[in-house]
């Protein structure tokens, strides 16, 4: 049997990462609808009405998985790692509590309103209402980012008797890795939403589709890709060097660097060996390395030696990493070759149209393995230079933990399968339906009863 | 400012204020969720339209509640929690289960609908067990007695029933026609069931508990007290009143049962407060002893202070928008 420890880190590694797929498309989701729904209300074209119609299905259902997986991750931070709330409870507290009383109830006092609330109040009112749930969601999400950057570099505080006390909460929220984090989690959940809807309104067209919504949204979503591809590529850049400066030997581990060096190459691919303490297989390009992160050829990267028993596990972040890393380059290959396509001959090639619906949930792939370089790159610590992980874990019975953690992977799974079976069932069923004519959009139940929604 | 002690007692008394509403307004949407019937031909989808714009908001009360818990008395929520770890594992599953199910019934192929009804129903009933499980054992202060698990069983069936009562009152006044009529039967049904389980569950309580027995009957408290129960006792039988007559003529007295379930439900969440403060943990941690740090309580409490009156007044007007009798629900 394995131990608490282990069994806690697997289970909150598993919740969390079940979670994240969801916010991190309903973020951005959001905005795209608010946009959809002011284009509507400025040109009265139907079209943007049925691009809302159903986008706002798909976020409906991503939202329900996000929220009911958030709240697991509301009783875990006591259960699993009850030392974390007794150490630095004093600063997790407030910004988890701030989270919850000004973004949390905001979007679930307005989502009811912005799903099923169309015929009951004035345009304006649901308009705004679509703003006010896109707005919650970004809040949260810079709550949550607040206190997890501070998990990574914290200031403000002071330590008395080993508990955490706050000296300057704003300090605390805007800490050194917070601005980079914030941005470059809003723009991945930009591209993660930008392919969701350029793979879905692929398959449609792929399935013979020849309504104009698909066609609007997709060349929509290769717009905002196209555009935050190379933001993500440059605001991650910037994410690296604040990295290198705070937990160098997180990026040390990024990059597979054992020692020290002077003109470090950048590796492409590495099989990392912790036994040996070297690579295996090296592919890089020399100095490479030195130069992105210190802007000089022969700049010097402290290497993992310098950071002996007091390092992440490399093989993980080093991978990670590049899977990240290559998934943002491929995103902005695409983005750019469809949009330049569209531009040019204003529709895509079957062969770009299938590569987008491969690359439907790529975004989800970035996303987690963005989060592991980030979060298994913290390791040993949990707060940095405060809490280690191990003196975090819980006492708990590990058979408990073990039991309710096989009980987890199997509702994951077979959420999983419904939510991507349900998503594709729906465009299929959208492919089928009529063009509806201009006349009854003033009467939305009428074209959801054709739609076949309810 | 405030100073550590006052603050303690603020936190408790909004941490059992969320709770309380949490009881009565996730309490009527999983008891709908329980009463739900699986034959085809029947009310699923209008009862599910009542509930549909609100579910997500009353769960919101719960994660606010968890979360004053966690900030506010860190190691009484671990405490809680680390004796309840599998009970609130089936909490969460459960939650899970219907929360999902909800979105899932209206978009799945048409022939999936009724194994997501199921799934909805299953999980609202032990989404409730789990929860009357757990203040079950709570108030038999997390003992591995025989004694303490029957009672907190007994607890899980009582809450059940509450939550359908409740459930089954909002039906009777967001609904009409035939589902009106089944509803005035449930909620006959399931609240006699639920007096009995209070009746029950106040009966044994002070028995088992020396604590909870002296705070109640000593005398200078007796006089004070003895509304509560009456009151309560009160309710109910004006309630089987009502429902005799319901639903009557014009609709009206639609919303009676429901007000009378939620005093009910405050009458008891008072006296179980009661019962234990200013112990979190009963007869082991005060809250007191568990409270956080002031200056983090006190950043707390003034957004606190701005941030719920707001979230009040939404809330209203989310209510006010879909007030009324319920229409069926569509994502336009
Ligand atoms: C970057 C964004 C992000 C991250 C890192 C997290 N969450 Fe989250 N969470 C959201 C973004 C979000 C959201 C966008 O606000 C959600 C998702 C969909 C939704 O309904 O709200 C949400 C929902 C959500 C809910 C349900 C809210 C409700 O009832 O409406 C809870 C309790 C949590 N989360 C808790 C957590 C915890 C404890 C986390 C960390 C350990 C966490 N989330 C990470
Ligand atoms: C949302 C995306 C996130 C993902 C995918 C993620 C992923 C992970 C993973 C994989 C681990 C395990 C690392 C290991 O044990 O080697 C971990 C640990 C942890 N993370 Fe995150 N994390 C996320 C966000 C957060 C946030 C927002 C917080 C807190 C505010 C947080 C707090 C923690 C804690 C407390 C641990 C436990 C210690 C540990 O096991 O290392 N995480 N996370
Ligand atoms: C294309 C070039 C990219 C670069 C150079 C880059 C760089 C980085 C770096 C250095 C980190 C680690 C931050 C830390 O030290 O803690 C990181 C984390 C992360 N990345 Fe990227 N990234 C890129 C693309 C992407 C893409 C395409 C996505 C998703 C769609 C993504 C999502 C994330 C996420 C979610 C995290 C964890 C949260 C955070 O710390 O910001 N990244 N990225």
């Amino acid at each position: 049997m394995l131990d608490t420890l282990i069994l806690s880190r697997i289970q909150f590694a598993t919740n969390i990462s079940f979670h994240i797929l969801f916010p991190v498309i309903t973020i951005a989701l959001s905005w795209f609808l608010l946009f959809f729904k002011v284009r509507f209300v400025q040109t009265n074209d139907p079209v943007w009405m049925r691009a809302y119609r159903f986008w706002v299905k798909i976020f409906a259902l991503t939202f329900a998985l996000g929220v009911v997986s958030g709240i697991t991750m509301s009783f875990q931070f006591g259960t699993n790692w009850p030392k974390f709330m007794e150490t630095v409870g004093n600063i997790a507290g407030p910004l988890l509590g701030y989270e919850v009383l000004t973004a949390f109830f905001l979007e679930a006092g307005f989502l009811g309103i912005m799903l099923f609330g169309i015929n009951r109040v004035s345009p304006l009112v649901h308009t705004l209402s679509t703003f006010i749930v896109a707005f919650g969601t970004t809040l949260s999400a810079f709550w949550i980012l607040a206190l997890n950057s501070w998990m990574h570099t914290p200031q403000g505080y002071e330590m008395r008797d080993g508990v955490a006390f706050p000296i300057d909460w704003l300090a605390i929220i805007f800490n050194p890795s917070f601005p980079y984090r914030f941005t470059h989690m809003l723009i991945a959940s930009g591209l993660t939403a930008a392919f969701l809807i350029a793979g879905i309104s692929a398959y449609r067209l792929l399935k013979g589709d020849d309504k104009r919504a698909p066609k609007l949204t997709l060349k929509i979503a290769l717009t905002v890709a196209a555009i935050l591809a190379p933001a993500q590529a440059l605001v991650g850049d910037f994410h690296g060097l604040n990295t290198l400066e705070h937990q160098p030997q997180k990026v040390a581990a990024m990059e597979g660097i054992w020692h020290t060096e002077k003109g470090a190459p950048l590796l492409l691919f590495a099989l990392p060996d912790a036994a040996a303490k070297t690579n295996h297989f090296e592919i890089g390009i020399p100095n490479m390395a030195s130069l992105i992160l210190t802007h000089d050829l022969n700049g010097e990267i402290k290497g993992l030696n310098e950071f002996e028993g007091n390092h992440p596990p490399v093989m993980p972040v080093f991978f990670s990493f590049r899977i990240m890393v290559g998934l943002g380059l491929l995103m902005l290959f695409v983005a750019w070759t469809g949009r330049i396509q569209l531009w040019r001959k204003n529709k895509l090639s079957p062969w770009v149209l299938k590569t987008l619906l491969f690359m439907t949930f790529s975004g989800w792939v970035a996303t987690l393995a963005g989060w592991y370089v980030t979060e298994i790159g913290r390791q040993p610590w949990l707060v940095t230079g405060v809490l280690s992980v191990k003196d975090a874990a819980t006492d708990i019975a590990s058979s408990n933990v073990g039991l309710s953690l096989i009980a987890y992977l199997i509702l994951y799974t077979v959420l999983m399968i419904a939510y991507l079976h349900t998503i594709f069932t729906m465009a299929g069923r959208a492919v089928e339906i009529e063009e509806i004519s201009d006349d009854e959009i003033t009467k939305p139940i009428i074209t959801s009863a054709i739609e076949g929604i309810k | 400012m405030f100073e550590a002690n006052t603050l303690a007692v603020i936190f408790v008394a909004l941490m059992g204020f969320s709770i309380l509403l949490y009881a009565i307004l996730d309490g009527y949407d999983l008891g709908v969720g329980i009463l739900l019937p699986l034959k085809q031909e029947d009310n699923s989808d209008t009862m599910i339209a009542s509930i549909g714009p609100f579910w997500d908001a009353n769960e919101t009360w719960l994660v606010l509640a968890i979360g004053l818990l966690l900030i506010a008395f860190p190691a009484a929520h671990s405490y809680i929690f680390k004796e309840l770890y599998l009970p609130t594992a089936v909490l969460l599953i459960s939650l899970v289960l219907r929360g999902v199910a909800f979105d899932f019934r209206a978009k799945a192929a048409f022939s999936h609908k009724p194994t997501w009804n199921k799934v909805f129903k299953i999980g609202s009933l032990l989404a409730s067990m789990s929860q009357g499980y757990m203040l079950g054992m709570y108030v038999m202060g997390f003992e591995s007695t025989f004694a303490a698990y029957s009672f907190s069983l007994l607890s899980a069936l009582g809450v059940a029933a509450a939550y359908s009562y409740i459930g089954a009152c909002w039906l009777i006044m967001k609904t009409e026609g035939d589902l009106q009529v089944q509803a005035v039967a449930w909620a006959k049904k399931s609240g006699l069931i639920c007096f009995i389980g209070i009746l029950a569950v106040s009966v044994i309580n002070p028995i088992i508990n020396p604590n909870v027995f002296d705070r109640w009957f000593e005398s200078s408290n007796m006089l004070l007290l003895l509304p509560l129960p009456l009151i309560c006792f009160g309710l109910f039988v004006y309630s089987f009143f009502v429902l005799k007559k319901l639903p009557a003529e014009n609709d009206k007295g639609c919303w009676i049962p429901f007000t009378a379930a939620s005093t009910i439900f405050l009458l008891c969440f008072i006296g179980l407060g009661f019962s234990f403060f200013p112990y979190i943990v009963p007869n082991k941690l005060t809250i007191w002893e568990a409270a956080s740090a002031p200056e983090s309580l006190s950043f707390i409490l003034w957004g606190a202070i701005i941030v719920v009156p707001v979230i009040f007044s939404y809330t209203a007007f989310s209510y006010r928008v879909f007030w009324g009798k319920v229409q069926e629900l569509r994502y336009h």
